[in-house]
This record gives structure tokens, sequence and C-alpha cells, in this order.
């Protein structure tokens, strides 16, 4: 279980995040909406360490991850999957070698191990036939699928997806949604993922929160969230232009 | 007369006020600038520990660093064999210009070795490596950062300075003074080549010159300087890759301060070598 208490970051005196507060839940997975540059994906850079909260906590199957260094993080981050937003593989490493890098890091598999699991991996998101291949020579699509199969491969208890979906069209959108479930069922991990993206946060959450304002404004199932009267909230799902919010949330807002 | 004097005092406190102020933001600039520097010095220091803590406590990455000394080493001769010989046939042309007029021809030999050897080959040879090397790293690891994969890098348990930094590090430790060596050869070997066939200079007396004034220690002063050099072409390229700001841009910004950064470095740390050099080595 990880448990998120009252975060707070802010950049160069910019609060991105003003007290956060959630738990996510073994075996479930959670889904983060909230309006781009809001503070999603700083968010979830928190929960393996990637950054450091001003003040707050994060605490990870019980041990609180501040106070510890960068090289004590290692274990607690094997424990996490990450597929960051632009998929993030190395450029200078083919397919195959990304997907491979983390079972290579850890040293505990020998060679024709790691090719197995990472050619099971690649099958599963359909790019075995692109293994050779840089990721400067793929597509948006097989970049995300091919970072999925790399935050996979290493049997991860968390994963954590940043705006899975986004930049996709809606077929391939789906298929990821469907690869997500998919992993959820096959290796029981928990999800975190971070989208604006309504239409997945539906399809793959167990648990919908919308972050607005640097705080966690809602919780609740699909279908409490699709059922609210909250306007915020409403506003955001039924994508209204932003106009609207202005004046709903009056003069709070201007700055 | 009362009231001029009312208003040019008054003039004159507004005028020195004004003055005040932009004195006091001038001082107010400089101090938030010593004060970035100083802070960029630290973080500078605090990368180096690490990567000398990562260096000696992690496992060895071959593959990473014979990778890398391929590229930074191997990659970088042509630039500094041209650069190297050109030098060397320049400074002969030149010297042997002014000996000519007072007859001393074959002093040109050991002026060239000599200075190739001390000065010209390890600066120069760094020099062109910041440029080349410096921007190639700095921009590499730069896009890395901005495109998350030194993130990725993290999440996954991975220290890109473990990665990314040491071998680059010791790539270019070891790398810088083997190219300066190739440089100091090809610099005398084709100042020789323009003394003796263009110049017309006495091959004999050129050589037997030119070994009893060029020391071994000349060209360890030399290879010891490049060690440092490479060490610091290496930090501030990595440091300025790592620490890029956002976007295309960030990336272009960290290239370019990494390339001006590391030369001006390799400039002044010579001269202090240099003095250094002369109380621990003596000519
Ligand atoms: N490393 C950083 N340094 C400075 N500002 C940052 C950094 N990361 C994010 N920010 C700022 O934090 C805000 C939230 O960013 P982000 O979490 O990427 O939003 P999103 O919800 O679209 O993922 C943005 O205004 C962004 O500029
Ligand atoms: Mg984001």
């Amino acid at each position: 279980m990880i448990q998120i208490q009252d975060l707070h970051k802010s950049f160069d005196g910019a609060e991105v995040l003003r007290g956060v507060d959630f738990e996510i839940h073994d075996g479930e997975t959670l889904v983060i909406i909230g309006r781009s540059g809001g503070g999603k994906s700083v968010l979830l850079k928190h929960l393996c360490g990637l950054l450091r909260p001003d003040a707050g906590r994060v605490i990870v199957d019980g041990v609180d991850i501040d106070p510890l260094s960068e090289s004590e993080l290692t274990p607690i981050r094997k424990k996490f999957g990450v597929l960051f937003q632009g998929g993030a593989l190395f450029d200078s490493m083919t397919v195959f070698e990304n997907v491979a890098f983390p079972l290579r890091e850890e040293r505990k598999l020998e060679e024709p191990e790691i090719t197995r699991r990472v050619e099971q991996a690649l099958t599963v998101v359909d790019l075995l036939k692109a293994k050779d291949k840089k990721p400067a020579e793929l597509s948006g699509g097989m970049r995300k699928r091919a970072a999925l199969a790399r935050a996979c491969v290493a049997n991860p208890k968390y994963i954590l997806y940043d705006e899975p979906t986004t930049g996709l069209d809606p077929v391939l959108a789906d298929h990821i949604n469907d690869l997500v479930l998919q992993t959820r069922d096959q290796l029981h991990v928990t999800s975190l993922a971070v989208t604006h993206d309504m239409t997945s946060a539906y399809k793959i959450a167990d648990r919908i929160a919308m972050l607005h304002d640097g705080r966690i404004h809602a919780v609740g199932t699909p279908k409490e969230i699709q059922a609210t009267t909250d306007p915020i909230v409403r506003q955001f799902i039924m994508g209204t232009a932003e106009i609207q919010t202005e004046v709903q949330r009056g003069t709070e807002t201007v700055s | 007369m009362r009231d001029v004097c009312v208003y040019g005092g008054l003039a004159t406190v507004w005028a020195l006020s004004y003055a005040a102020r932009g004195i006091m933001e001038t001082v107010q600039r400089f101090r938030q600038f010593v004060i970035g520097q100083l802070n960029q010095l630290g973080s500078m220091l605090l990368l180096l520990l690490d990567i000398f803590k990562t260096t000696f406590s992690k496992r060895p990455r071959w593959r990473e660093t014979v990778d890398q000394m391929y590229k930074i080493g191997w990659q970088s001769q042509a630039v500094v064999v041209v650069t190297g010989a050109f030098t060397g046939m320049v400074f002969a042309v030149q010297t042997y210009l002014q000996f000519h007029k007072v007859k001393m021809d074959t002093a040109v030999g050991p002026v060239v070795s000599v200075a190739m050897t001390r000065e010209l080959g390890p600066v120069l040879t760094a020099l062109m490596v910041a440029g080349r090397v410096g921007a190639a790293i700095a921009a590499e690891l730069g896009t890395m950062k901005v495109t998350e994969q030194l993130d990725s890098m993290r999440s996954m348990g991975t220290a890109p300075v473990d990665y990314l930094a040491v071998p680059r590090f010791i790539a270019l430790m070891v790398g810088l003074p083997l190219l300066t060596a190739e440089a100091m050869f090809f610099g005398i070997f084709s100042g020789y080549f323009v003394g003796v066939h263009m110049c017309g200079i006495d091959q004999a007396y050129f050589l037997n010159h030119m070994y009893q004034f060029t020391s071994a220690k000349d060209v360890a002063s030399g290879l010891i300087k490049s060690v440092f050099f490479g060490m610091f072409i290496a930090l501030i390229s990595t440091y300025k890759g790592f620490n890029a700001a956002e976007g295309a841009e960030g990336v272009g910004r960290a290239t370019t301060e990494a390339v001006v950064v590391s030369s001006l470095t390799v400039l002044i740390a010579n001269f202090f070598l240099t003095v250094v050099f002369s109380k621990i080595i003596p000519v």
C-alpha cells in the first residue's frame, strides 16, 4: 500500500502541490485526473522518490521514503515500474536493450533467461518484430508500448503510468487501455495512472481521484465520478471550456 | 536665490538617491551572480565527489567505458592530429624566421618540441576536445534529462552518475593524455619536416639540439596537465548536461555553456598548473 500524506511541492516559489492526501490500496488501479500543468507528473514522481517533497510524507509498504538516500531508495524503486509520459526510452539502445535494461541492471539473471523474458514482454505488447529498432525509428504508439514492456518486465509490485494514452489516436489509446488491464490481471499489480483522458480513466480505473489546485478535490469510483454534482469535477469530465471555470470559481482564481 | 538653492539641493538629493539606488541594484545583482556561481561550484564539487565515490565503490562498467573511449578518444584523433601538425608547422616557420636572423637556426628544434610538449600540445588538444566532446556530452545528457530518460534510469534503480558520468569521466581522463601525446608527436614531427625540408635547417643539429633541450619532464608535465584537463571537461560537461533546463533551448544553452566553461577552465587551470609544475618539476 502507498500512502501520500499532506504532500507539498513548489518550484521557484510556484506552489504545484499544496497538501495532497490519498492512498493506493493493494491490487487496485487508481487514476488521478487533472488539468495539464496541474502537477500530475510531479505527483507521480514523488511516489518512487524521483522528486523530494517540501513537506509531507510518501509511505511505501510502511516505509517513509523521504529520509532515504538515493542509494537507499534503490530497493524501494525496484518495486516500481514507471511508464513516463513520452516513453523515456534510451535513445542509444535498441528496443530489446531498453526492455532488457532493468533485468541486466539487477544482475540476477543469466543472459538466456533475460532474452526469454524480454521477448515474452515484447510479444505481449506486439513489438517482437521491432526489437532491433532504435526508439527514433518507432511511432509514438510503439514507443509507449515498448516503454510499457520495460515497465513490466521486472515484475514490479506497483506500476505508475504517466498519461499512457495521451497523443495516441482513439484506437491505439484503447489498445493501451487493454494492455493496462491485461497487465493488472496477469501480474496482479497495483497501479496508479495520471491522465486527462476520461475515456481511458473510466475504462481502467477502480477509483478515480481528481487533482485540482494542488489538492485531491474528489475521490470516487468511476460511477460516482460520472454521477457527481461537484461543479469542478463535472466541468472537467464534460470537457467544457476554461472560461466557465473562471466564472464558477469566481474570485478564487484571479492571479 | 533661496529657491535656486532649494531646488538645487533637491535635485542633488534626488540624483544621489537615484545613483545610490542604481549602485545598490548593481551590487544586489552582482551578489546574486556570485551566489549563483558559488552554488554551481558547490554542486559541481558534490558531483565530482559522487563520481569518485562511485568509481571506486561500484562495479566498473567496461562496456560503456570502452564505448566512450571509442567515441571520445578514437574518433577525436583526426581533429587532434590536424591541430597538432599545423601548430607544429606554423611554429617552426615563425621561430625559423626569427632565429635565422641571429644565425641560430637549429634552436627551432628544441623550441618547437618544448612548446609542443609543455604547453601547446596539452592546451590545444584540450580545447579541441572541449569543443568536440564537451558539446557532445552536454547535448546527449541534456537531451536525456529533458526527455525524462535520466528519471527513468533512476526509477529502475540505476544512478546516472554510475551509468553515464563515470564512463565518460574515465574515458576523458585516460583518452585526453593519449590524444595529447599524439598531438605532441605530430606537432614535433611536422615541425621537424618543415624545419629540415622546407627551411633547410641541418637535420643532425636540429635533432641533436632537440634531444638535448627536451626532457622527459617536459613530456610528463604536458601529459599530467592533460589528465587534469580531461577531468575538468568531463566534470563540467556532465554537470551542464545533467542540469539542462527544460526544452530544446535548455539543451542548447547547456551545450554552449559546457564548451565555454570547459575551455576557459582549461586556459585558466593551465596557468596555475604551469606555476605549480615549475615548483615541483624544475625545468
Ligand atoms: N523540474 C521542474 N522544475 C521546475 N518546474 C517544474 C518541474 N517539473 C514541473 N514543473 C512545473 O510544475 C507544474 C506542473 O507540471 P506537471 O506535473 O508536469 O503537470 P501535468 O499535470 O501536466 O503533468 C508546471 O507548471 C511545471 O512547469
Ligand atoms: Mg505531465
